[in-house]
């Protein structure tokens, strides 16, 4: 078993928002594209061009619907990778110590060289944000992009993870959330974000805020003082026309 | 075990160098930083400074990297050794392709040259393929807008002078409500994401008009799920309500719109509804002040949208008066079009009263003052922050060419298009009708065509008609069966070829462009005419030679294939003669460069153009000489010049680079994009921001940047005269007359008031009760994503998504599988059940289906064999009539094809092995993939 730090000097995390998430998975293949570079070891694809494609990703984005009391169905796009539990029993669990979380920061990693592949943390996570990588034999999971959002070698606006750096719709944010005064934190107060499920007592570090309420417009009757008819008929039509044409 | 945690290097070196140029994951065409290691390709991002991304990527862009090194590229171009559509190559050298090219093209270019139909899909390069097809003087050139969104574009143009993506776009920034119809998902699609996230951050409003709530509507915070194929009705509803409250903007309509143009009215004149016009032919208003007509240009005119004049017992009225009489009628009302549509009267008002009270009670003014071209200086600037953007959905209808100038009416009435907070247009719009070149169709042996190809026509004197009144082109275009034809029928050329209708002709030259899969309505019926034989067992279309980068499913019914390269191994350039990269506030254009050379023996095409140009001896390919005039397409982006100090490039010309817009070729142009990113911008002065196509700060700088040559200030035009003209004709008058089984649908279909019409009945819909649809998602485009193995993992198959009322009817369960047919084929396929959608619809991802034996994939792969197209429904014929006549599948006024009219009935049926129809695997010219993708640069 593998102990957590008593306490984190920041809780980074992500805010993602359900309001503006468009489904689009740039942020997938965006965290794909960066980390199979990045990583010790690529993010594989097995039968990559075959009749069972199964791949690592550390983010996948799943679709579903609610059908509401009242109105039409709506269509939710969720963005789903490691929500950085401050009790991450994904680091518990682990038999070698490769899972821990950073004390600097509160990001859970896995120490590849120290994986076995036994997959019990993915076993753990009731989140599902964990994939055994088929290739590798090691476990993948979100990193936040630890290599990107302290790396000196690249300029300051892109040290930010891959994920919310290529978001076109600007849905995805990152920050401290232990920070009550980061712009995070704040957007979490503002919009009522949401931990995923917290009565898994993991106390996830990221948040989600929740679509605003839709299709609330009401239907107006023939009656509604803005559309009150100038005439009925297009003769008197052009009489208001006219009168209106001289105020000009 | 205590907490314990290993040290990392946190700034590990990224890359060893970033290269700049322009994505073509898609044809939204983002600027990409593409970090190399080792000299390879190792990660793609977007470029923070680039004008379309602003850094960010979609999910295509961001796999760019599994297209370049796809499994699928072809190494060599090819030579047939099978018969068509079998997939029997053998690999030739790149100077025995040329020669087979060269000895097939010359001896028809000498003797006939319309016997070569070349067309391109979807090219970047239109520019430069119809300077090529012009050149080799065949009439048969158009790229793939036929079969896209021509009437979005057309209808735009011939309405406002301009349309929607590349055209023009939402004032993001100022806008406060948003209304988006039928929105395919990769037009312009990062600029649409980050508009959405922009105004979500402002909490404005967004309405989405689509009967499926998938991705963009799905975050709309109304949504209207339409009935296919109803937009334009319930548009029509939206304007009547706004007109007969009078929430309509006056001042906006007297002044910049042909609102206050007279209109000849009298039923017995042979002008009959054309705007009177001064001796010099410009428009002519009823001056308010001075009680007479005067040109609607003059600088103290006072225009009056009431306007009537009798002369010589002729009556004349305005447009806002025809306009009055016909959208008044309660044929338009809410209870009037609510069923039909599928939105209720109560809704309809409630979205008609939101638009009037954003655009007139949260009006607000900007401090920026401009004149107009009549020469009246303004203050500020209005703004009504009412934005509208529309795509495929509403386009891909018989009826979508009007569905769009009622949408364009619509945006006008409101005063939003070029005002704060509406839609503004992109440089080089707007540009009227009268700025684009009329089509041109005469073919002279051995010599080039007489001009461009593609137009806007004026009316009948501009028809591509042989003097014997039969089509000059092979798809038809521009023929009174579909007049304003401006982007050509790509999805009539086989067809058509395959009858010799109206002609036979000898080559089909293709590029870009799957016709033997989802590129072609009745796709069975394609690959048939492709392989078909003569009575002597030649081929009906003798030969076909096809560019592509990839093994398409088309590449096995060619004779002779050129490979392309991929997007990061070649030069192009996205220019303003062409499809430009423009925002509202500048101009830009972008390059491609070989950020990698290609490590197989292919060419990019545009470079092959080149030289088969100089082989054939076509005018602007070679020198004075007879030499190669342009080594390769880079030589002729740098050095080409159509007008004289115009050419692909606008920035950084002259010797010393100095010049923007105008000015000599710069041999060191193309290291000037490279050194800034692969782009090049310019902005657009702050007086000239908005009211371009009124405003004098915007035309003259128009004029210095070589968009247009002089001024061009116009009136919107609510009336399209170019279609009365046309019914003119159809009434008998003039010289160039329709043939007689044409004259009725002319009259009724080519009003120049946006009207609605049913097309129901043309497709059997009592008989086909449900409506089908096919749209894209945002992470793949066309099918050039399943060759991706990171793409395929999301988008690997594709259901037929059927709404809850058809699935409870069936008895639908998880699983189950569906006969699907319509009044031509039909194809039994995998069910899911949504029920975010319009109740009478289905609908399912386009091109996700895939044959066996292409984009090596493995025959087994769920694509191939879980996978299916709609196409297999549609054909290029409406359903017979009875009438001895068979109608095309196409909007009766542009040609459009109108794929989103399909109507089908849905049944439950046993499992089958596969999707059906299931067709024989076509031999793979590069084998398949590997079975693990470890994508890594070391």
């Amino acid at each position: 078993m593998t102990s957590l730090p008593q306490s984190t000097e920041k809780k980074l995390g992500l805010v993602i928002d359900l309001d503006t998430c468009v489904g689009c998975h740039a942020c997938v293949t965006a965290c794909k594209g960066w980390n199979t570079q990045n990583e010790d070891t690529p993010l594989a694809d097995m039968d990559a061009y075959g009749s069972e494609p199964v791949g690592s990703f550390l983010n996948r984005v799943h679709s579903f619907e609610v059908q509401p009391e009242v109105g039409p169905a709506q269509t939710i796009h969720f963005p789903k990778s490691c929500l950085h539990c401050d009790d991450a029993p994904c680091v518990t669990v682990c038999p070698t110590g490769a899972s821990y979380k950073r004390v600097e920061d509160g990001i859970v990693l896995v120490n590849e060289d120290a994986c076995m592949g036994c997959g019990l943390c993915a076993w753990a996570c009731p989140y599902g944000a964990r994939e055994l990588d088929q290739d590798a034999g090691v476990m993948k999971k979100c990193t936040l992009c630890v290599d990107r959002i302290y790396n000196e070698t690249l300029p300051e606006e892109d040290r930010q993870p891959a994920c919310v750096r290529t978001c076109p719709a600007g849905a995805r944010h990152f920050g401290d959330l232990g920070d009550p005064e980061s712009d995070v934190s704040k957007l979490v107060a503002e919009r009522d974000g949401m931990p995923l499920m917290p009565e898994l007592g993991t106390q996830p570090v990221n948040r989600y805020l929740p679509p605003r309420p839709k299709d609330t417009w009401e239907e107006v009757d023939v009656l509604a003082p803005l559309l009150q008819p100038v005439a009925e008929e297009p003769k008197g039509f052009l009489g208001w026309l006219d009168k209106a044409l001289e105020k000009l | 075990m205590t907490h314990h945690q290993p040290d990392l290097n946190l700034s590990p070196k990224v890359s060893d160098e970033v290269r700049q140029t322009t994505c073509y994951m898609c044809a939204c065409r983002c600027g990409i930083n593409v970090h190399m290691k080792s000299g390879k390709v190792a990660y793609i991002e977007g470029n923070r400074n680039h004008p379309v991304n602003k850094g960010v990527l979609c999910a295509k862009g961001a796999s760019g990297i599994m297209q370049v090194n796809a499994p699928s590229r072809l190494r060599a171009p090819l030579k047939r050794v099978g018969p068509r559509g079998s997939g029997a190559f053998e690999e030739i050298s790149w100077d025995e392709a040329l020669e087979m090219a060269t000895g097939i093209l010359e001896p028809i270019r000498k003797e006939a040259p319309e016997k070569l139909a070349f067309f391109t899909g979807r090219d970047q390069s239109q520019s430069f393929t119809s300077f090529w097809a012009q050149g080799f003087g065949t009439p048969n050139y158009a790229a793939h807008g036929g079969f896209c969104s021509v009437n979005m574009a057309a209808g735009g143009i011939y309405t406002m002078g301009g349309a929607f993506w590349e055209f023009g776009q939402p004032d993001w920034d100022r806008t406060k409500l948003f209304m988006l119809f039928g929105v395919a998902e990769d037009h312009d699609s990062n600029p649409i994401k980050m508009g959405l996230g922009k105004l979500k951050k402002r909490g404005a409003k967004v309405i989405g008009v689509n009967p499926i709530r998938s991705g963009y509507n799905a975050i709309a915070d109304e949504w209207v799920g339409i009935t296919p194929g109803t937009d334009g009705l319930f548009i029509l509803a939206l304007v009547h309500c706004l007109l007969k409250a009078g929430k309509i903007d006056l001042e906006y309509l007297t002044w910049f719109t042909d609102a206050p143009c007279l209109v000849n009215s009298d039923p017995n004149s042979d002008e009959y509804g054309l705007i009177l016009r001064d001796e010099e032919g410009r428009a002519l208003v009823w001056d308010r002040i001075e009680r007479r007509p005067r040109c609607f240009d003059k600088p103290d005119v006072c225009p009056d949208l009431g306007g009537t004049w009798v002369n010589e017992g002729i009556a004349h009225k305005s447009v806002f008066q025809l306009m009055i009489e016909r959208y008044l009628s309660d044929d338009y009302a809410p209870e009037a079009v609510a069923e039909r549509c599928g939105v209720s009267a109560g809704r309809i008002r409630k979205i008609a009263i939101e638009l009037a009270r954003v655009a007139f009670e949260e009006a607000f003014e900007v401090e920026q003052e401009w004149t107009d071209f009549r020469g009246k200086t303004h203050k500020t600037m209005k703004g009504r922050p009412v934005a509208m953007h529309a795509m495929r959905g509403i386009s891909a209808h018989a009826n979508g060419f009007q569905t769009c100038r009622a949408l364009h009416t619509l945006q006008i009435i409101l005063g939003t298009v070029e005002a704060p907070g509406g839609f503004r247009f992109k440089p080089p719009y707007p540009k009227p009708v009268e700025a684009h070149p009329v089509p041109h169709c005469k073919v002279t042996p051995g010599a080039p065509l007489d001009g461009p190809h593609l137009g806007f026509v004026r009316g009948p004197e501009n028809l591509a008609l042989k003097e014997d009144g039969t089509p000059a082109r092979i798809d038809k275009a521009f023929t009174w069966e579909n007049p304003m034809s401006a982007h050509g029928l790509m999805h009539m050329v086989i067809s058509n070829a395959h009858a010799g209708d109206p002609y036979k002709i000898n080559t089909l030259f293709m590029y870009m462009a799957n016709m033997s899969w989802n590129s072609s309505m009745n796709t069975k019926g394609v690959m048939e005419m492709l392989t078909d034989k003569d009575e002597n067992g030649d081929y009906v279309i003798p030969n076909i030679i096809y560019s592509d980068a990839y093994a398409s499913e088309m590449v096995a019914y060619a004779d002779l294939i050129l490979p392309d390269t991929t997007y990061l191994e070649r030069h192009d350039c996205i220019s303003l003669l062409d499809r430009p990269i423009c925002e509202a506030d500048g101009a830009a254009d972008a390059i491609r460069w070989p950020v990698i050379e290609p490590d197989r023996d292919v060419r990019g095409f545009q470079s092959v153009l080149c030289d088969l140009g100089a082989r054939l001896n076509l005018p602007g390919f070679v020198n004075e000489d007879g030499s190669q005039k342009y080594d390769d397409y880079a030589d002729y982006i740098t050095n080409h010049q159509r007008r004289p100090g115009i050419g692909p490039l606008f920035g950084w010309r002259d010797e010393d680079g100095e010049s923007a817009g105008r000015g000599a070729p710069n041999p060191k142009q193309l290291d000037r994009y490279i050194e800034n990113g692969g782009f090049h911008v310019q902005h657009i002065p702050d007086e000239a921001l908005y009211y371009k196509p009124w405003n004098k700060a915007y035309q003259d700088w128009a004029v210095k940047m070589g968009i247009y040559d002089v001024p061009q200030p116009y009136l919107f035009t609510l009336y399209c005269e170019p279609m009365r003209k046309f019914q003119l004709a159809a009434e008998g008058h003039g010289e160039r007359q329709p043939p007689d089984h044409l004259r009725d649908r002319i009259k009724a279909t080519m009003d120049p008031l946006p009207i609605w019409w049913d097309t129901n009945a043309d497709n059997l819909g009592e008989e086909y009760p449900v409506h089908a649809l096919t749209q894209r998602p945002m992470a793949m485009y066309h099918s050039w994503g399943s060759q991706n193995a990171w793409l395929r993992q999301i988008h690997g198959r594709n259901p037929l998504y059927v709404p809850t009322k058809i699935w409870e009817a069936n008895g639908f369960a998880e699983g189950d599988w569906a006969r699907v047919s319509s009044p031509h084929g039909e194809i039994t396929v995998p069910v899911a059940h949504m029920a975010a959608l319009n109740e009478n619809t289905i609908w399912t991802w386009n091109a996700i289906g895939k044959r066996k034996g292409t984009w090596a994939l493995e025959e087994d792969a769920p694509e191939a064999t879980k996978g299916f197209l709609l196409n297999h429904l549609i054909h290029e014929l409406l359903p017979p009539k009875g009438d001895g006549q068979r109608w095309a599948n196409s909007d009766p006024i542009t040609g459009q094809a109108a794929w989103f009219d399909l109507r089908v009935k849905v049944e439950k049926a046993e499992a089958p092995a596969e999707s059906q129809p299931a067709f024989e695997p076509i031999t793979s010219p590069v084998g398949t993939g590997p079975k693990v993708n470890r994508q890594k640069v070391e």
